[in-house]
C-alpha cells in the first residue's frame, strides 16, 4: 500500500522529522506506529505488544556474529565450524545445542559436511604428492608449485591458491553460492569456511557479493528474521517470536511478518496465498470458457453460441452433430415443436447443464469478490495520491489563520481512510472462502457498515473543502472517521473472536 | 591458457589408459576444447552397439564444467531426442574443478548402463522402463540395432 507519495509526504511533526530511526524506536518501544510519524498515530494499534527491531545490513552481520559467539562460548569448537553447524540448523541455536549434546556428534559433523574438530585435521594425515624437487602438483591446473603456494581446508585436499581463488570466484559470482561451497576435490563434500574464503579472495567485488550471500541466507533461513519485501529495501525485521503480525520497516512499508505480504488482517496467510495464486492463475480463463461455452455432446469440441437459434450444428467437419443448445440432447426429437422443449428432464442433459451452471455460478461468485477486492486496491492507490492533495490543502489553511494543530484532522482522516480500504480489501478475500453461517451474516453486516461509512468519508475528502464550510466539514469529517475507525476495529475484533471460537468454516475452492 | 594445458594432459592420460568402454577419441588439433569419442556400453540393450559422443569444454575449463552430447541416437530415459544428457556431476552447481574427464566419462557410461528413471529427460521411456521392462528392452534393442554405430572388433 505504500507508495512514493506517502513516503515523500513529509509532515513536519517536529520531533519525528527524521524517518531514519523511527522504525527502530517503534520496535524498542514495542508500539509500532504509536509514536506518530507520518503514517499516522494509531495505525495498527489493534495489535497488542509485539516487540521487533529493524536491522540494517551491518546490524544483521553483527547479530550473526553474536549468534556464533553465543553458541561458541558453550560448545567450544572452532568459530568457523560453529558457523557451518549453525547454518546447517538454519540458525536455530537450541536445535544445534540439543543435537550437539544429545546425539551422535560424529554423525552431526558428517551431516553438516564438516570435519570433526576432535578428530584432528586430515591435513597432517594426507601426504601431499610431492615431486622430487620438493614441489607439489596442483590437481586442477596440473602445475608444479612450491608447497607454500598450496593450500586447502580440513579435509586435506590441496590445490594452488590461484586455482582456489578462481574456483571460489566462479561459485560465488556465477552460481551465487555462499555458505554451501564445498572443497574443490572430486566427490568431497566438506564445506569451505568463511575465513578461508575471505583469506583467498582479494577482489573487493567478490568479497562483497560473498558477504551479501551469507547475510541473505542468514536472514532467509532464520525464522526470527525477515527481509522487508519492499523493492530495493535492505532492512530486515527481527522479532522475538514469529507470529502473524504487522511490522513496519524503516522504509515505512508495513507487512505481515509471517508471510511477507502487505498486512492483510482479517484474512489468514494461507487463504491470502491461495487467493493471490488464484488471481494470478490463468485458470480463470478456463473458468470463463466453462461458464460461457459448451462442448459438443458428440465430439466435445468447445462451442461459443453466436446466434439466437438453439438448433446447433457442430462445425467440426468430422462431427456435424445436430443438438439442442439448451438441453444438449440430440436435435432430432425437438422437431418443429422446439418451444415446448420437452427434453429438460433427460438425465444426461441435466447433468451437463448442472455442471455448466455450477461453473458459471462459481465464476460469478469469484468475480463478485474479486471486483470488490480490486476496487478497494485501486481506491487505496488513489487515496495515496490524496495525501499530497490534502497536504496542499493543509498548507493553504495554515496561511488562512489556522494553526498547524487545527488542520491535522485532514491527514488523520486520510490515514483512517487508507486503513479502512486496506481492511475492506482483505475482508473480501476472507469472505470469498467463508461458508455461510450465522456469524458470517454478522460479519457481512459489519463489512457493509464499514464499507458505506468509508465511501462517505472518501466522498467528504474528495469534495472541495473551502474556507467557508470548514467548521462544518471538519466536524463531519471527524465524526465520520471516528465512526469508520471504530467500526473497522469492531469488524476485526469479531473476526478474531471467530478464530478463537472456531466460528469460521471455509469453502473448498 | 590453463584449459589447454590441462586438457592436453588429460587427453594424453586417457589415451594411455586405453579404456575399452570409451575409445576412438578424436580431437581437432586446432581446437582442443571439443572431443569426440565412442561409448561402448556393457549392459543390454545398449551392448548391441556403440554411441558417438561429443564433449565440449568451455574456455573457463576446469572452473566451469564440460557439456556432453550424444551424436548417435540413443533410446534412453536420460538422453533426450537432441542428444542432451543430464549428468549431475557436470551440472554447474555440483561441478568440481578437480574432477577429471575420465571420471565424467565413467559416470556417463554408468548412466548409460544403468538408466535412472527417477529423473528422466524422456518421461515416456522412463515409464516404460519402470512399468514394462520387457517392452522397453524390446524397443531399445531394435532402436539400438537400427541407429547405433558398429562396436569395435576387440
Amino acid at each position: 500500500m505504500q507508495s512514493d507519495e506517502e513516503y515523500l509526504y513529509d509532515c513536519d511533526s517536529g520531533n519525528e522529522s527524521s524517518g531514519d530511526d523511527v522504525g527502530l524506536e517503534f520496535g524498542l518501544e514495542g508500539e509500532p506506529g504509536g509514536g506518530g510519524g507520518c503514517v499516522g498515530a494509531g495505525k495498527y494499534k489493534e495489535t497488542e505488544d509485539y516487540p521487533y527491531e529493524v536491522l540494517s545490513t551491518e546490524e544483521i552481520t553483527t547479530h550473526m556474529i553474536e549468534c556464533i559467539k553465543e553458541v561458541n562460548s558453550v560448545v567450544n569448537i572452532p568459530i568457523t565450524t560453529t558457523r557451518i553447524l549453525l547454518n546447517h540448523f538454519k540458525w536455530d541455536k537450541e536445535k544445534l545445542m540439543e543435537r550437539f549434546y544429545d546425539g551422535d556428534q560424529e554423525k552431526l559433523f558428517l551431516e553438516a559436511h564438516v570435519i570433526s574438530p576432535y578428530k584432528g585435521s586430515m591435513k597432517s594425515q594426507k601426504v601431499p604428492v610431492k615431486t622430487s624437487n620438493g614441489m607439489e602438483e596442483c590437481e586442477i591446473c596440473f602445475l608444479n608449485m612450491p608447497s607454500a603456494m598450496m593450500t586447502g581446508i580440513e579435509c586435506g585436499h590441496r590445490f594452488c591458491t590461484g586455482c582456489w581463488t578462481e574456483y571460489l570466484t566462479t561459485k560465488i559470482i556465477d552460481e551465487g553460492m555462499g555458505q554451501t561451497i564445498s572443497c574443490a576435490a572430486h566427490a568431497c563434500s566438506i564445506l569451505v569456511d568463511d575465513q578461508t574464503v575471505m583469506r583467498l579472495i582479494t577482489d573487493s567485488k567478490v568479497r562483497l557479493k560473498y558477504q551479501h550471500l551469507i547475510t541473505k541466507s542468514f536472514v532467509e533461513c532464520n525464522r526470527l528474521l525477515r527481509w522487508c519485501p519492499y523493492p530495493d529495501c535492505n532492512y530486515a525485521i527481527k522479532v522475538q517470536y514469529p507470529e502473524t503480525r504487522p511490522v513496519m520497516c524503516k522504509c515505512r512499508n508495513v507487512f505481515c511478518f509471517n508471510c511477507g505480504e502487505n498486512w492483510h488482517d482479517p484474512v489468514k496467510c494461507h487463504l491470502l496465498r491461495r487467493w493471490i495464486k488464484k488471481c494470478d492463475d490463468d485458470s480463470e480463463t478456463s473458468n470463463w470458457i466453462a461458464a460461457n461455452t459448451k462442448e459438443c455432446p458428440k465430439c466435445k469440441v468447445t462451442i461459443e453460441k453466436d446466434g439466437g437459434c438453439n438448433h446447433m450444428v457442430c462445425k467440426n467437419q468430422s462431427c456435424k452433430a445436430d443438438f439442442c443448445w439448451v438441453c444438449l440432447g440430440p436435435w432430432e426429437p425437438h422437431g418443429s415443436s422446439w418451444y415446448s422443449c420437452n427434453r429438460y428432464d433427460e438425465f444426461e442433459a441435466k447433468q451437463a447443464r448442472d455442471a455448466q451452471e455450477k461453473s458459471r455460478a462459481a465464476l460469478q461468485r469469484y468475480l463478485f469478490y474479486c471486483n470488490r477486492y480490486m476496487n478497494h486496491m485501486q481506491s487505496l492507490k488513489f487515496e495515496n495520491k490524496l495525501y499530497s492533495a490534502v497536504k496542499e490543502k493543509m498548507e493553504e489553511m495554515q496561511q488562512h489563520n489556522m494553526s498547524w494543530i487545527e488542520v491535522q484532522f485532514l491527514k488523520k482522516a486520510v490515514d483512517i481512510l487508507c486503513e479502512c480500504r486496506q481492511t475492506l480489501m482483505f475482508t473480501y478475500v476472507f469472505a470469498y472462502y467463508l461458508r455461510k453461517n450465522n456469524q458470517s451474516v454478522i460479519f457481512e453486516e459489519n463489512q457493509k457498515d464499514v464499507e458505506s461509512a468509508t465511501e462517505t468519508l472518501s466522498e467528504y475528502l474528495e469534495r472541495d473543502i473551502t474556507q467557508e464550510n470548514l467548521a462544518d466539514i471538519k466536524q463531519k469529517v471527524q465524526d465520520k472517521y471516528r465512526y469508520c475507525d471504530q467500526r473497522r476495529r469492531k469488524l476485526l475484533e469479531h473476526v478474531h473472536e471467530g478464530y478463537e471460537k472456531d466460528w469460521w468454516d471455509y469453502t473448498e475452492i | 591458457m590453463a584449459a589447454t594445458r590441462r586438457l592436453q594432459k588429460e587427453l594424453a592420460d586417457i589415451r594411455k589408459s586405453g579404456i575399452k568402454s570409451f575409445r576412438d577419441i578424436q580431437v581437432d588439433e586446432s581446437n582442443i576444447l571439443t572431443w569426440q569419442g565412442l561409448i561402448v556400453p556393457e549392459n543390454p540393450p545398449y551392448n548391441k552397439g556403440a554411441f558417438r559422443i561429443e564433449v565440449n569444454f568451455p574456455a573457463e575449463y576446469p572452473f566451469k564444467p564440460p557439456k556432453i552430447n550424444f551424436k548417435t541416437k540413443i533410446y534412453h530415459p536420460n538422453v533426450d531426442e537432441k542428444g542432451q544428457v543430464c549428468l549431475p556431476i557436470i551440472s554447474a552447481e555440483n561441478w568440481k574443478p578437480a574432477t577429471k574427464t575420465d571420471q565424467v566419462i565413467e559416470a556417463l557410461i554408468n548412466l548409460v548402463n544403468e538408466p535412472e528413471p527417477e529423473h528422466p529427460l524422456r518421461a515416456d521411456l522412463a515409464e516404460d522402463y519402470t512399468k514394462d521392462r520387457k517392452k522397453f528392452m524390446k524397443n531399445a534393442e531394435e532402436f539400438t540395432k537400427k541407429n547405433s554405430e558398429k562396436r569395435p572388433a576387440d
